[in-house]
Formats: structure tokens, sequence, C-alpha cells
């Protein structure tokens, strides 16, 4: 029967159709697993320490400083005001929380996509993702004012009988953020399992086998276990998809429902999402383009990733672009005065007209450089708008929301807003945060998935004749 | 007294070798064995003949769960036990209710997944009887095992030594307890 079949003949695809290798073939499994633990378990490197200090001491000191002085003072000690109720609290919120977005974007739906040259750069894009939120939500927590009070966003039964009014998006916002938190921590450390596993296999001390082995659970790497983590990581990448879009469109509304000229735009969730995801990728070139010289990954993180990723934040761009100028639009064509009024003092106004230029030259024009080949082939280049892209983002959220609240509906009201060294010194302290766990996560964990990247290669595919399969020609 | 021996391990160089080695041991009609390998190995699950996980029931029962929880105990904490009038709207409407109790799906969902594949594959299990063979250590790297364990009833250790040899194993050896 088989022999009287006519053979099916697969048709060649023309070679710029063709896919090149994610990883170079004559990189081999054992190469690899040696190649990416190295960090984790060789000798701390000078760059690593000039790094981690500065940022440990404003994590450790600047931080607690800084929220001792705001929670025993008050947010007084912010430059916040009315009218600008809002200030560098919302503003670092929705900062970080964008950061976070493209790590998601990366490690659960390009998954989705089957997008492989995701294995590279989806462990360090999920971790990104995994601090930033945590800086994220310390913001919303600190900005209450009473912050013992905290606890009242949550459901909890009281002898008051009062309860949270679900009807209110900042109250949404309470449960997307900490639903991204745990969600994205539960698909990072899911993710991490194999690879703790294989660092607890190859540990030379008690403490390393005693501690990884502990937080891999006793992983063998069993074909039943990996028949249900893969369906576990299946599920988990699909939700997580699902707060990419959540996350930062109800970020948006917390603006939206109010009845401010500036926020009240039926755009905002899909301008938050997109600028989110904008943002993210800027900081995952931050993070990646040192680290893949400094850690030795060039085979692994190529410049085909690099190229990708900045064909990912141009087309991000073309979008913020396009929601920029039909804002303009919009406050025109709408015929509202009060509108008109804050997008045109967005450009030319007396105290925040810098910020509306920022806004379109930074983020809607100056990543159009990456339609230029030799630009995403230029790494010096490309960590420079990528610095500016994050700079960028920050003056936008600046401009929405204190540009929109220093000029409300009544004149007399009007206030300018100044940061004060507070606002300043927590910002720091974040960042410190952020970069502290980033470099520790760098030092004691993979930074790249070390199983991930080994199943994409040749030599793991049954079917090709590196995996071992007779026949088959290579 | 001698520790009982566990199972005979099987060593492969290869995916491909492994994966035909799997079809030969399920061919011969064994239960109790296993195949271990640094990344999942493409159709190795239909040669075990492992069924559709049921991680994503556990995920299905977690979300729908909380979803339904959730319009549940917010219609009861806004509409009855602390009614706030806002705007001459109903007290409760689906769609203000619907998006936390949607963020609570994902959260519920996620959750359940994980529990899922920790509770199937029966972690946390920090002992197992390969953790003591040497060679064994290798499976996160780059070699792939084929484990049959004693307890099988078909299992007799000549002949099972000698149909792991025809498998084309590079090294074979028993594990103990």
């Amino acid at each position: 029967m088989a022999d009287s079949a006519t053979p099916l003949k697969l048709l060649v695809p023309p070679a710029e159709l063709r896919r090149g290798l994610q990883v170079p073939a004559h990189r081999s499994l054992g190469w690899l697993t040696d190649h990416l633990t190295a960090m984790p378990e060789g000798k701390t490197p000078l760059w690593w320490w000039v790094l981690f200090i500065p940022a440990a001491f404003c994590a450790a000191v600047v931080l607690p400083t800084m929220l001792i002085y705001l929670i025993s003072t008050g947010v007084g000690v912010w430059g916040n005001n009315v009218p600008v109720a809002w200030g560098w609290d919302i503003i670092n919120f929705v900062w970080w929380v964008g950061v976070a977005h493209a790590g998601t974007l990366i490690s659960a739906m390009l998954f989705l996509t089957r997008q492989h040259w995701r294995t590279a750069i989806g462990r360090a894009a999920e971790a990104m993702t995994v601090f930033a939120v945590m800086c994220a939500g310390l913001y919303p927590a600190i900005h209450i004012g009473r912050v013992w009070f905290a606890w009242y966003l949550f459901p909890i039964p009281l002898t008051t009988g009062m309860w949270p009014q679900f009807r209110s998006p900042l109250m949404w916002d309470v449960f997307a953020v900490n639903t991204y938190l745990i969600v994205s921590s539960l698909f990072w450390y899911m993710g991490l399992i194999p690879d703790l596993a294989l660092l607890r296999d190859r540990a030379q001390t008690r403490v390393r086998k005693f501690l990884y082995g502990l937080f891999a659970l006793g992983w063998t790497g069993s074909a039943r276990q990996w028949h249900n983590y893969e369906k576990a990581y299946l599920v988990l990448s699909g939700l997580a998809t699902l707060l990419v879009f959540t996350v930062s469109s109800i970020v948006g509304m917390d603006f939206a429902t109010a009845q401010l000229a500036g926020w009240h735009e039926t755009i905002f969730p899909f301008y938050f999402v997109a600028g989110a995801v904008f943002c993210g990728f800027g900081m995952v070139l931050v993070l990646l383009i040192p680290l893949r010289k400094w850690c030795h990954l060039e085979d692994i993180i190529t410049m085909r990733h690099i190229d990708r990723i900045c064909k990912m934040t141009l087309m991000m761009s073309c979008i913020m672009g396009y929601i920029y100028l039909m804002e303009y639009f919009i406050a025109w064509y709408s015929g509202s005065p009060y509108d008109s009024w804050v997008f045109g003092h967005r450009l030319f106004g007396r105290y925040y007209w810098f910020g509306g230029w920022i806004m379109l030259l930074v983020n809607g024009l100056m990543p159009q450089l990456f339609w230029l080949k030799k630009v995403r082939q230029n790494l010096v280049l490309i960590f420079i708008i990528a610095i500016l892209i994050n700079i960028g983002m920050w003056f936008e959220r600046f401009t929405i929301i204190v540009g929109s609240l220093y000029q409300d509906f009544l004149p007399s009201n009007w206030h300018p807003f100044y940061p004060t060294w507070v606002d300043a010194g927590t910002y720091l302290g974040t960042l410190g945060v952020f970069f502290t766990m980033y470099l520790l996560f760098v030092r004691f964990l993979p930074m790249i998935a070390v199983s991930e990247v080994k199943a994409i290669t040749p030599h793991a595919d049954p079917h090709h004749p590196l995996g071992g399969a007779k026949g088959a020609k290579p | 007294m001698n520790p009982a021996p566990y199972g005979l391990i099987a060593e492969f160089d290869s995916p491909a070798a492994v994966l035909r080695a799997a079809e030969k041991v399920r061919d011969a009609g064994f239960r109790r064995w296993d195949v271990f390998s640094p990344f999942p190995v493409h159709g190795l699950d239909k040669v075990m003949g492992l069924k559709n996980s049921l991680v994503g029931w556990f995920a299905l029962v977690f979300g729908g769960g909380a979803f339904i929880g959730s319009m549940l105990i917010i219609s009861i904490m806004n509409d009855f036990d602390s009614p706030i009038m806002a705007g001459g709207k109903s007290m409760f409407s689906a769609p203000q209710a619907l998006v936390p109790s949607y963020i609570l799906l994902v959260l519920a969902s996620a959750v359940g997944a994980f529990v899922g594949m920790v509770a199937l594959n029966r972690f946390p299990r920090l002992y197992h009887p390969l953790f003591k063979n040497n060679r064994f250590a290798m499976a996160s790297r780059d070699k792939f095992f084929l484990v049959i364990e004693t307890s099988d009833p078909k299992f007799s250790e000549t002949e099972t030594r000698a149909l792991l040899e025809s498998a084309g194993s590079t090294h074979l050896e028993l594990a103990v307890e």
C-alpha cells in the first residue's frame, strides 16, 4: 500500500523565504548548556559590581528614606497640588507598567504565535516584567496618602460594613495590577523550573544544590512532566496574553473615566496598551544590548534578534504616531474649546510645551530611523534610540497627566506643577530596585531559557540528521 | 542489606534514538517506563500514548469558579450589603462587575494551571531514586534516558537489557532505590 502511493513532493521554498537557524548549527547541546550557565556558575564579573553597588544603594537607602519621609509627613512633600493631584507618582506608575508590557508580549504572545526567536530573549524580558510591575505597584500604594489604610482597597469584611465600589476603574486597577504581578511571576517561575533543575544537577556546592533543588521542585525532565508542563505553559501564556491587553487598558480607563479635557477620550485604552508595549521594547533593548556583550551571548541573542526587536519598536512607534495625530485631529474636529485649549497648549503653552514636542518627535518620528537597515545594525545607535524612547515615553505620561491637569475648567484654579527632590528621589529609588533585582537575576539565574533554546536547535529535532534521524538529508 | 533495584537506565545520544527506543519499549508491552530529556522531544507524547494533559481543566475550573464567585460577591457587596447610589444607575449591572470578575478569572485560571501542573507532576518531590545515579545528571544537559522500572510486570533483567541494547542504548545501568 505504502509502496504504491505516489511519494509526496515538497516544494523547496525560494531562498528569500527560507528561515535561518535561530542558533548557529555547530553549537551542540552541551556547548549551549555550558555557555548559558556560565554567568550563574562563574565568578562575579567586575561590571556587575560596578552596576550593582549604586543600584543597591538607591534601593536600600534612597527609597526607604524617601518612603519614610513621605509616609511620616504626607504627600505634600511631593510636588502634587490642586489641581495637579496626580504628579510623578502616577507618571512613574504608568511608566513602569508600560515597561512591563513588552516582556509579557515577547514571552506570551510570541509564544502563542510560535515565533521561535523569542526563546532567546523571553526569559530576560519576563524578568523585566516582574520587576517593573513590582516598582509600578509601589506608587498607587503610597500615593493614597494615608498608606495605613491601603487595605481598604481590597474587599475585606469590615465591622464598618463598607465595601469597595466596583464601578470605579481605579478599583479595577487594583485588581489588574496585582493580577499582573502574580500571573507574570508564576509564568516566569514556571519557565525557570527546568533550568533550575539544570543548575541543581550541575551544582558544585551543597548550598547551591539545596537551593536550586528546592526551587526546582524535584524536576526530573520526564516525558510525563514535560507533557503537563507544556500544557500549563501554553495555558499560562494564553492568559498572560490577555493581560497584555487588559492591564494597560484599565490604566487608560482610569484617565478616560474622568471628565477632563485631554483625558476623556475613547482612544485611551488602546493608546495606553500601544504606548506600554512601545516603551517596553525600548527597555528590552536597553537591557539586552549591554548584557549580550558583557555575558558573551552574541551567538544566542544575535543581530537578527536585535533587528526584529527594532522592527517591532518601529511598528509600535508608527501606531503611537498615528494615535498622537488622531488625538490632535479629534481635539480640533470635536469643536470642543476645552480640548482645543489643552492640545494647543501641549505644543505652544507657557509651561509644558516641550512635552508635546518630545512626544511627537522622540516617540513618533525618531524611531522611524529603524526603517534603515544600517541603523538596525548599529548597536550604539539602537541603544541611544532605546534610551530616548524610554525618556520620551516618560514625558508622554508627564504631558498627559500634568499637561491636562494644570489647566482645568476653572481658570482661577490653574496652577503649574513643580516636582520636588522627594519626587526625584522616589523615582531614583524605584530605578534602583529594578536594576538591583535585575542584576541579581542575571547573576544567579539563567538569563536565557536554556531548555527552550536547546529545544529549537536542529540537535533537538528527532527528524533532523543532527538530531539523530536516519535517512534524512541535511 | 543491598538497596532494592529501581529500574534499568538506558542512555541515548540523540532525541531520534530515544524516540525509536521508546517505540520498541512500547511495542514490547511495558507499562512502567519513562523517558527523560533536557527538553520536550517532539513526537514522544504520541509514542508513549500520553493523553491530553488535565492541566487545562484545572485552569477552567479555577477560572470559571472565580468568575462566577466574583460576580456574585460584587452583586452582594454593591447591591445589598453596601449600596451606594451613583448617577441613578442600577446598583448592580453586568458591565461594571464584568471587568474585575474577568481579571479574577485570569488570575485564578493562571493559578489553576500552575497548581494543576504541580499536582499532576506530584511536586514538590525533592527525592527521586534516579538523582542518586551519577550519569542521570546529564538528563538536563544533552543526554536522553529511558528508564524501565523493575516493578513493571514484564521486567526481566536479562531480556529488558537485551531489548534496550538492541534499541541502540550507549550505556546501560541498574539504578537502585
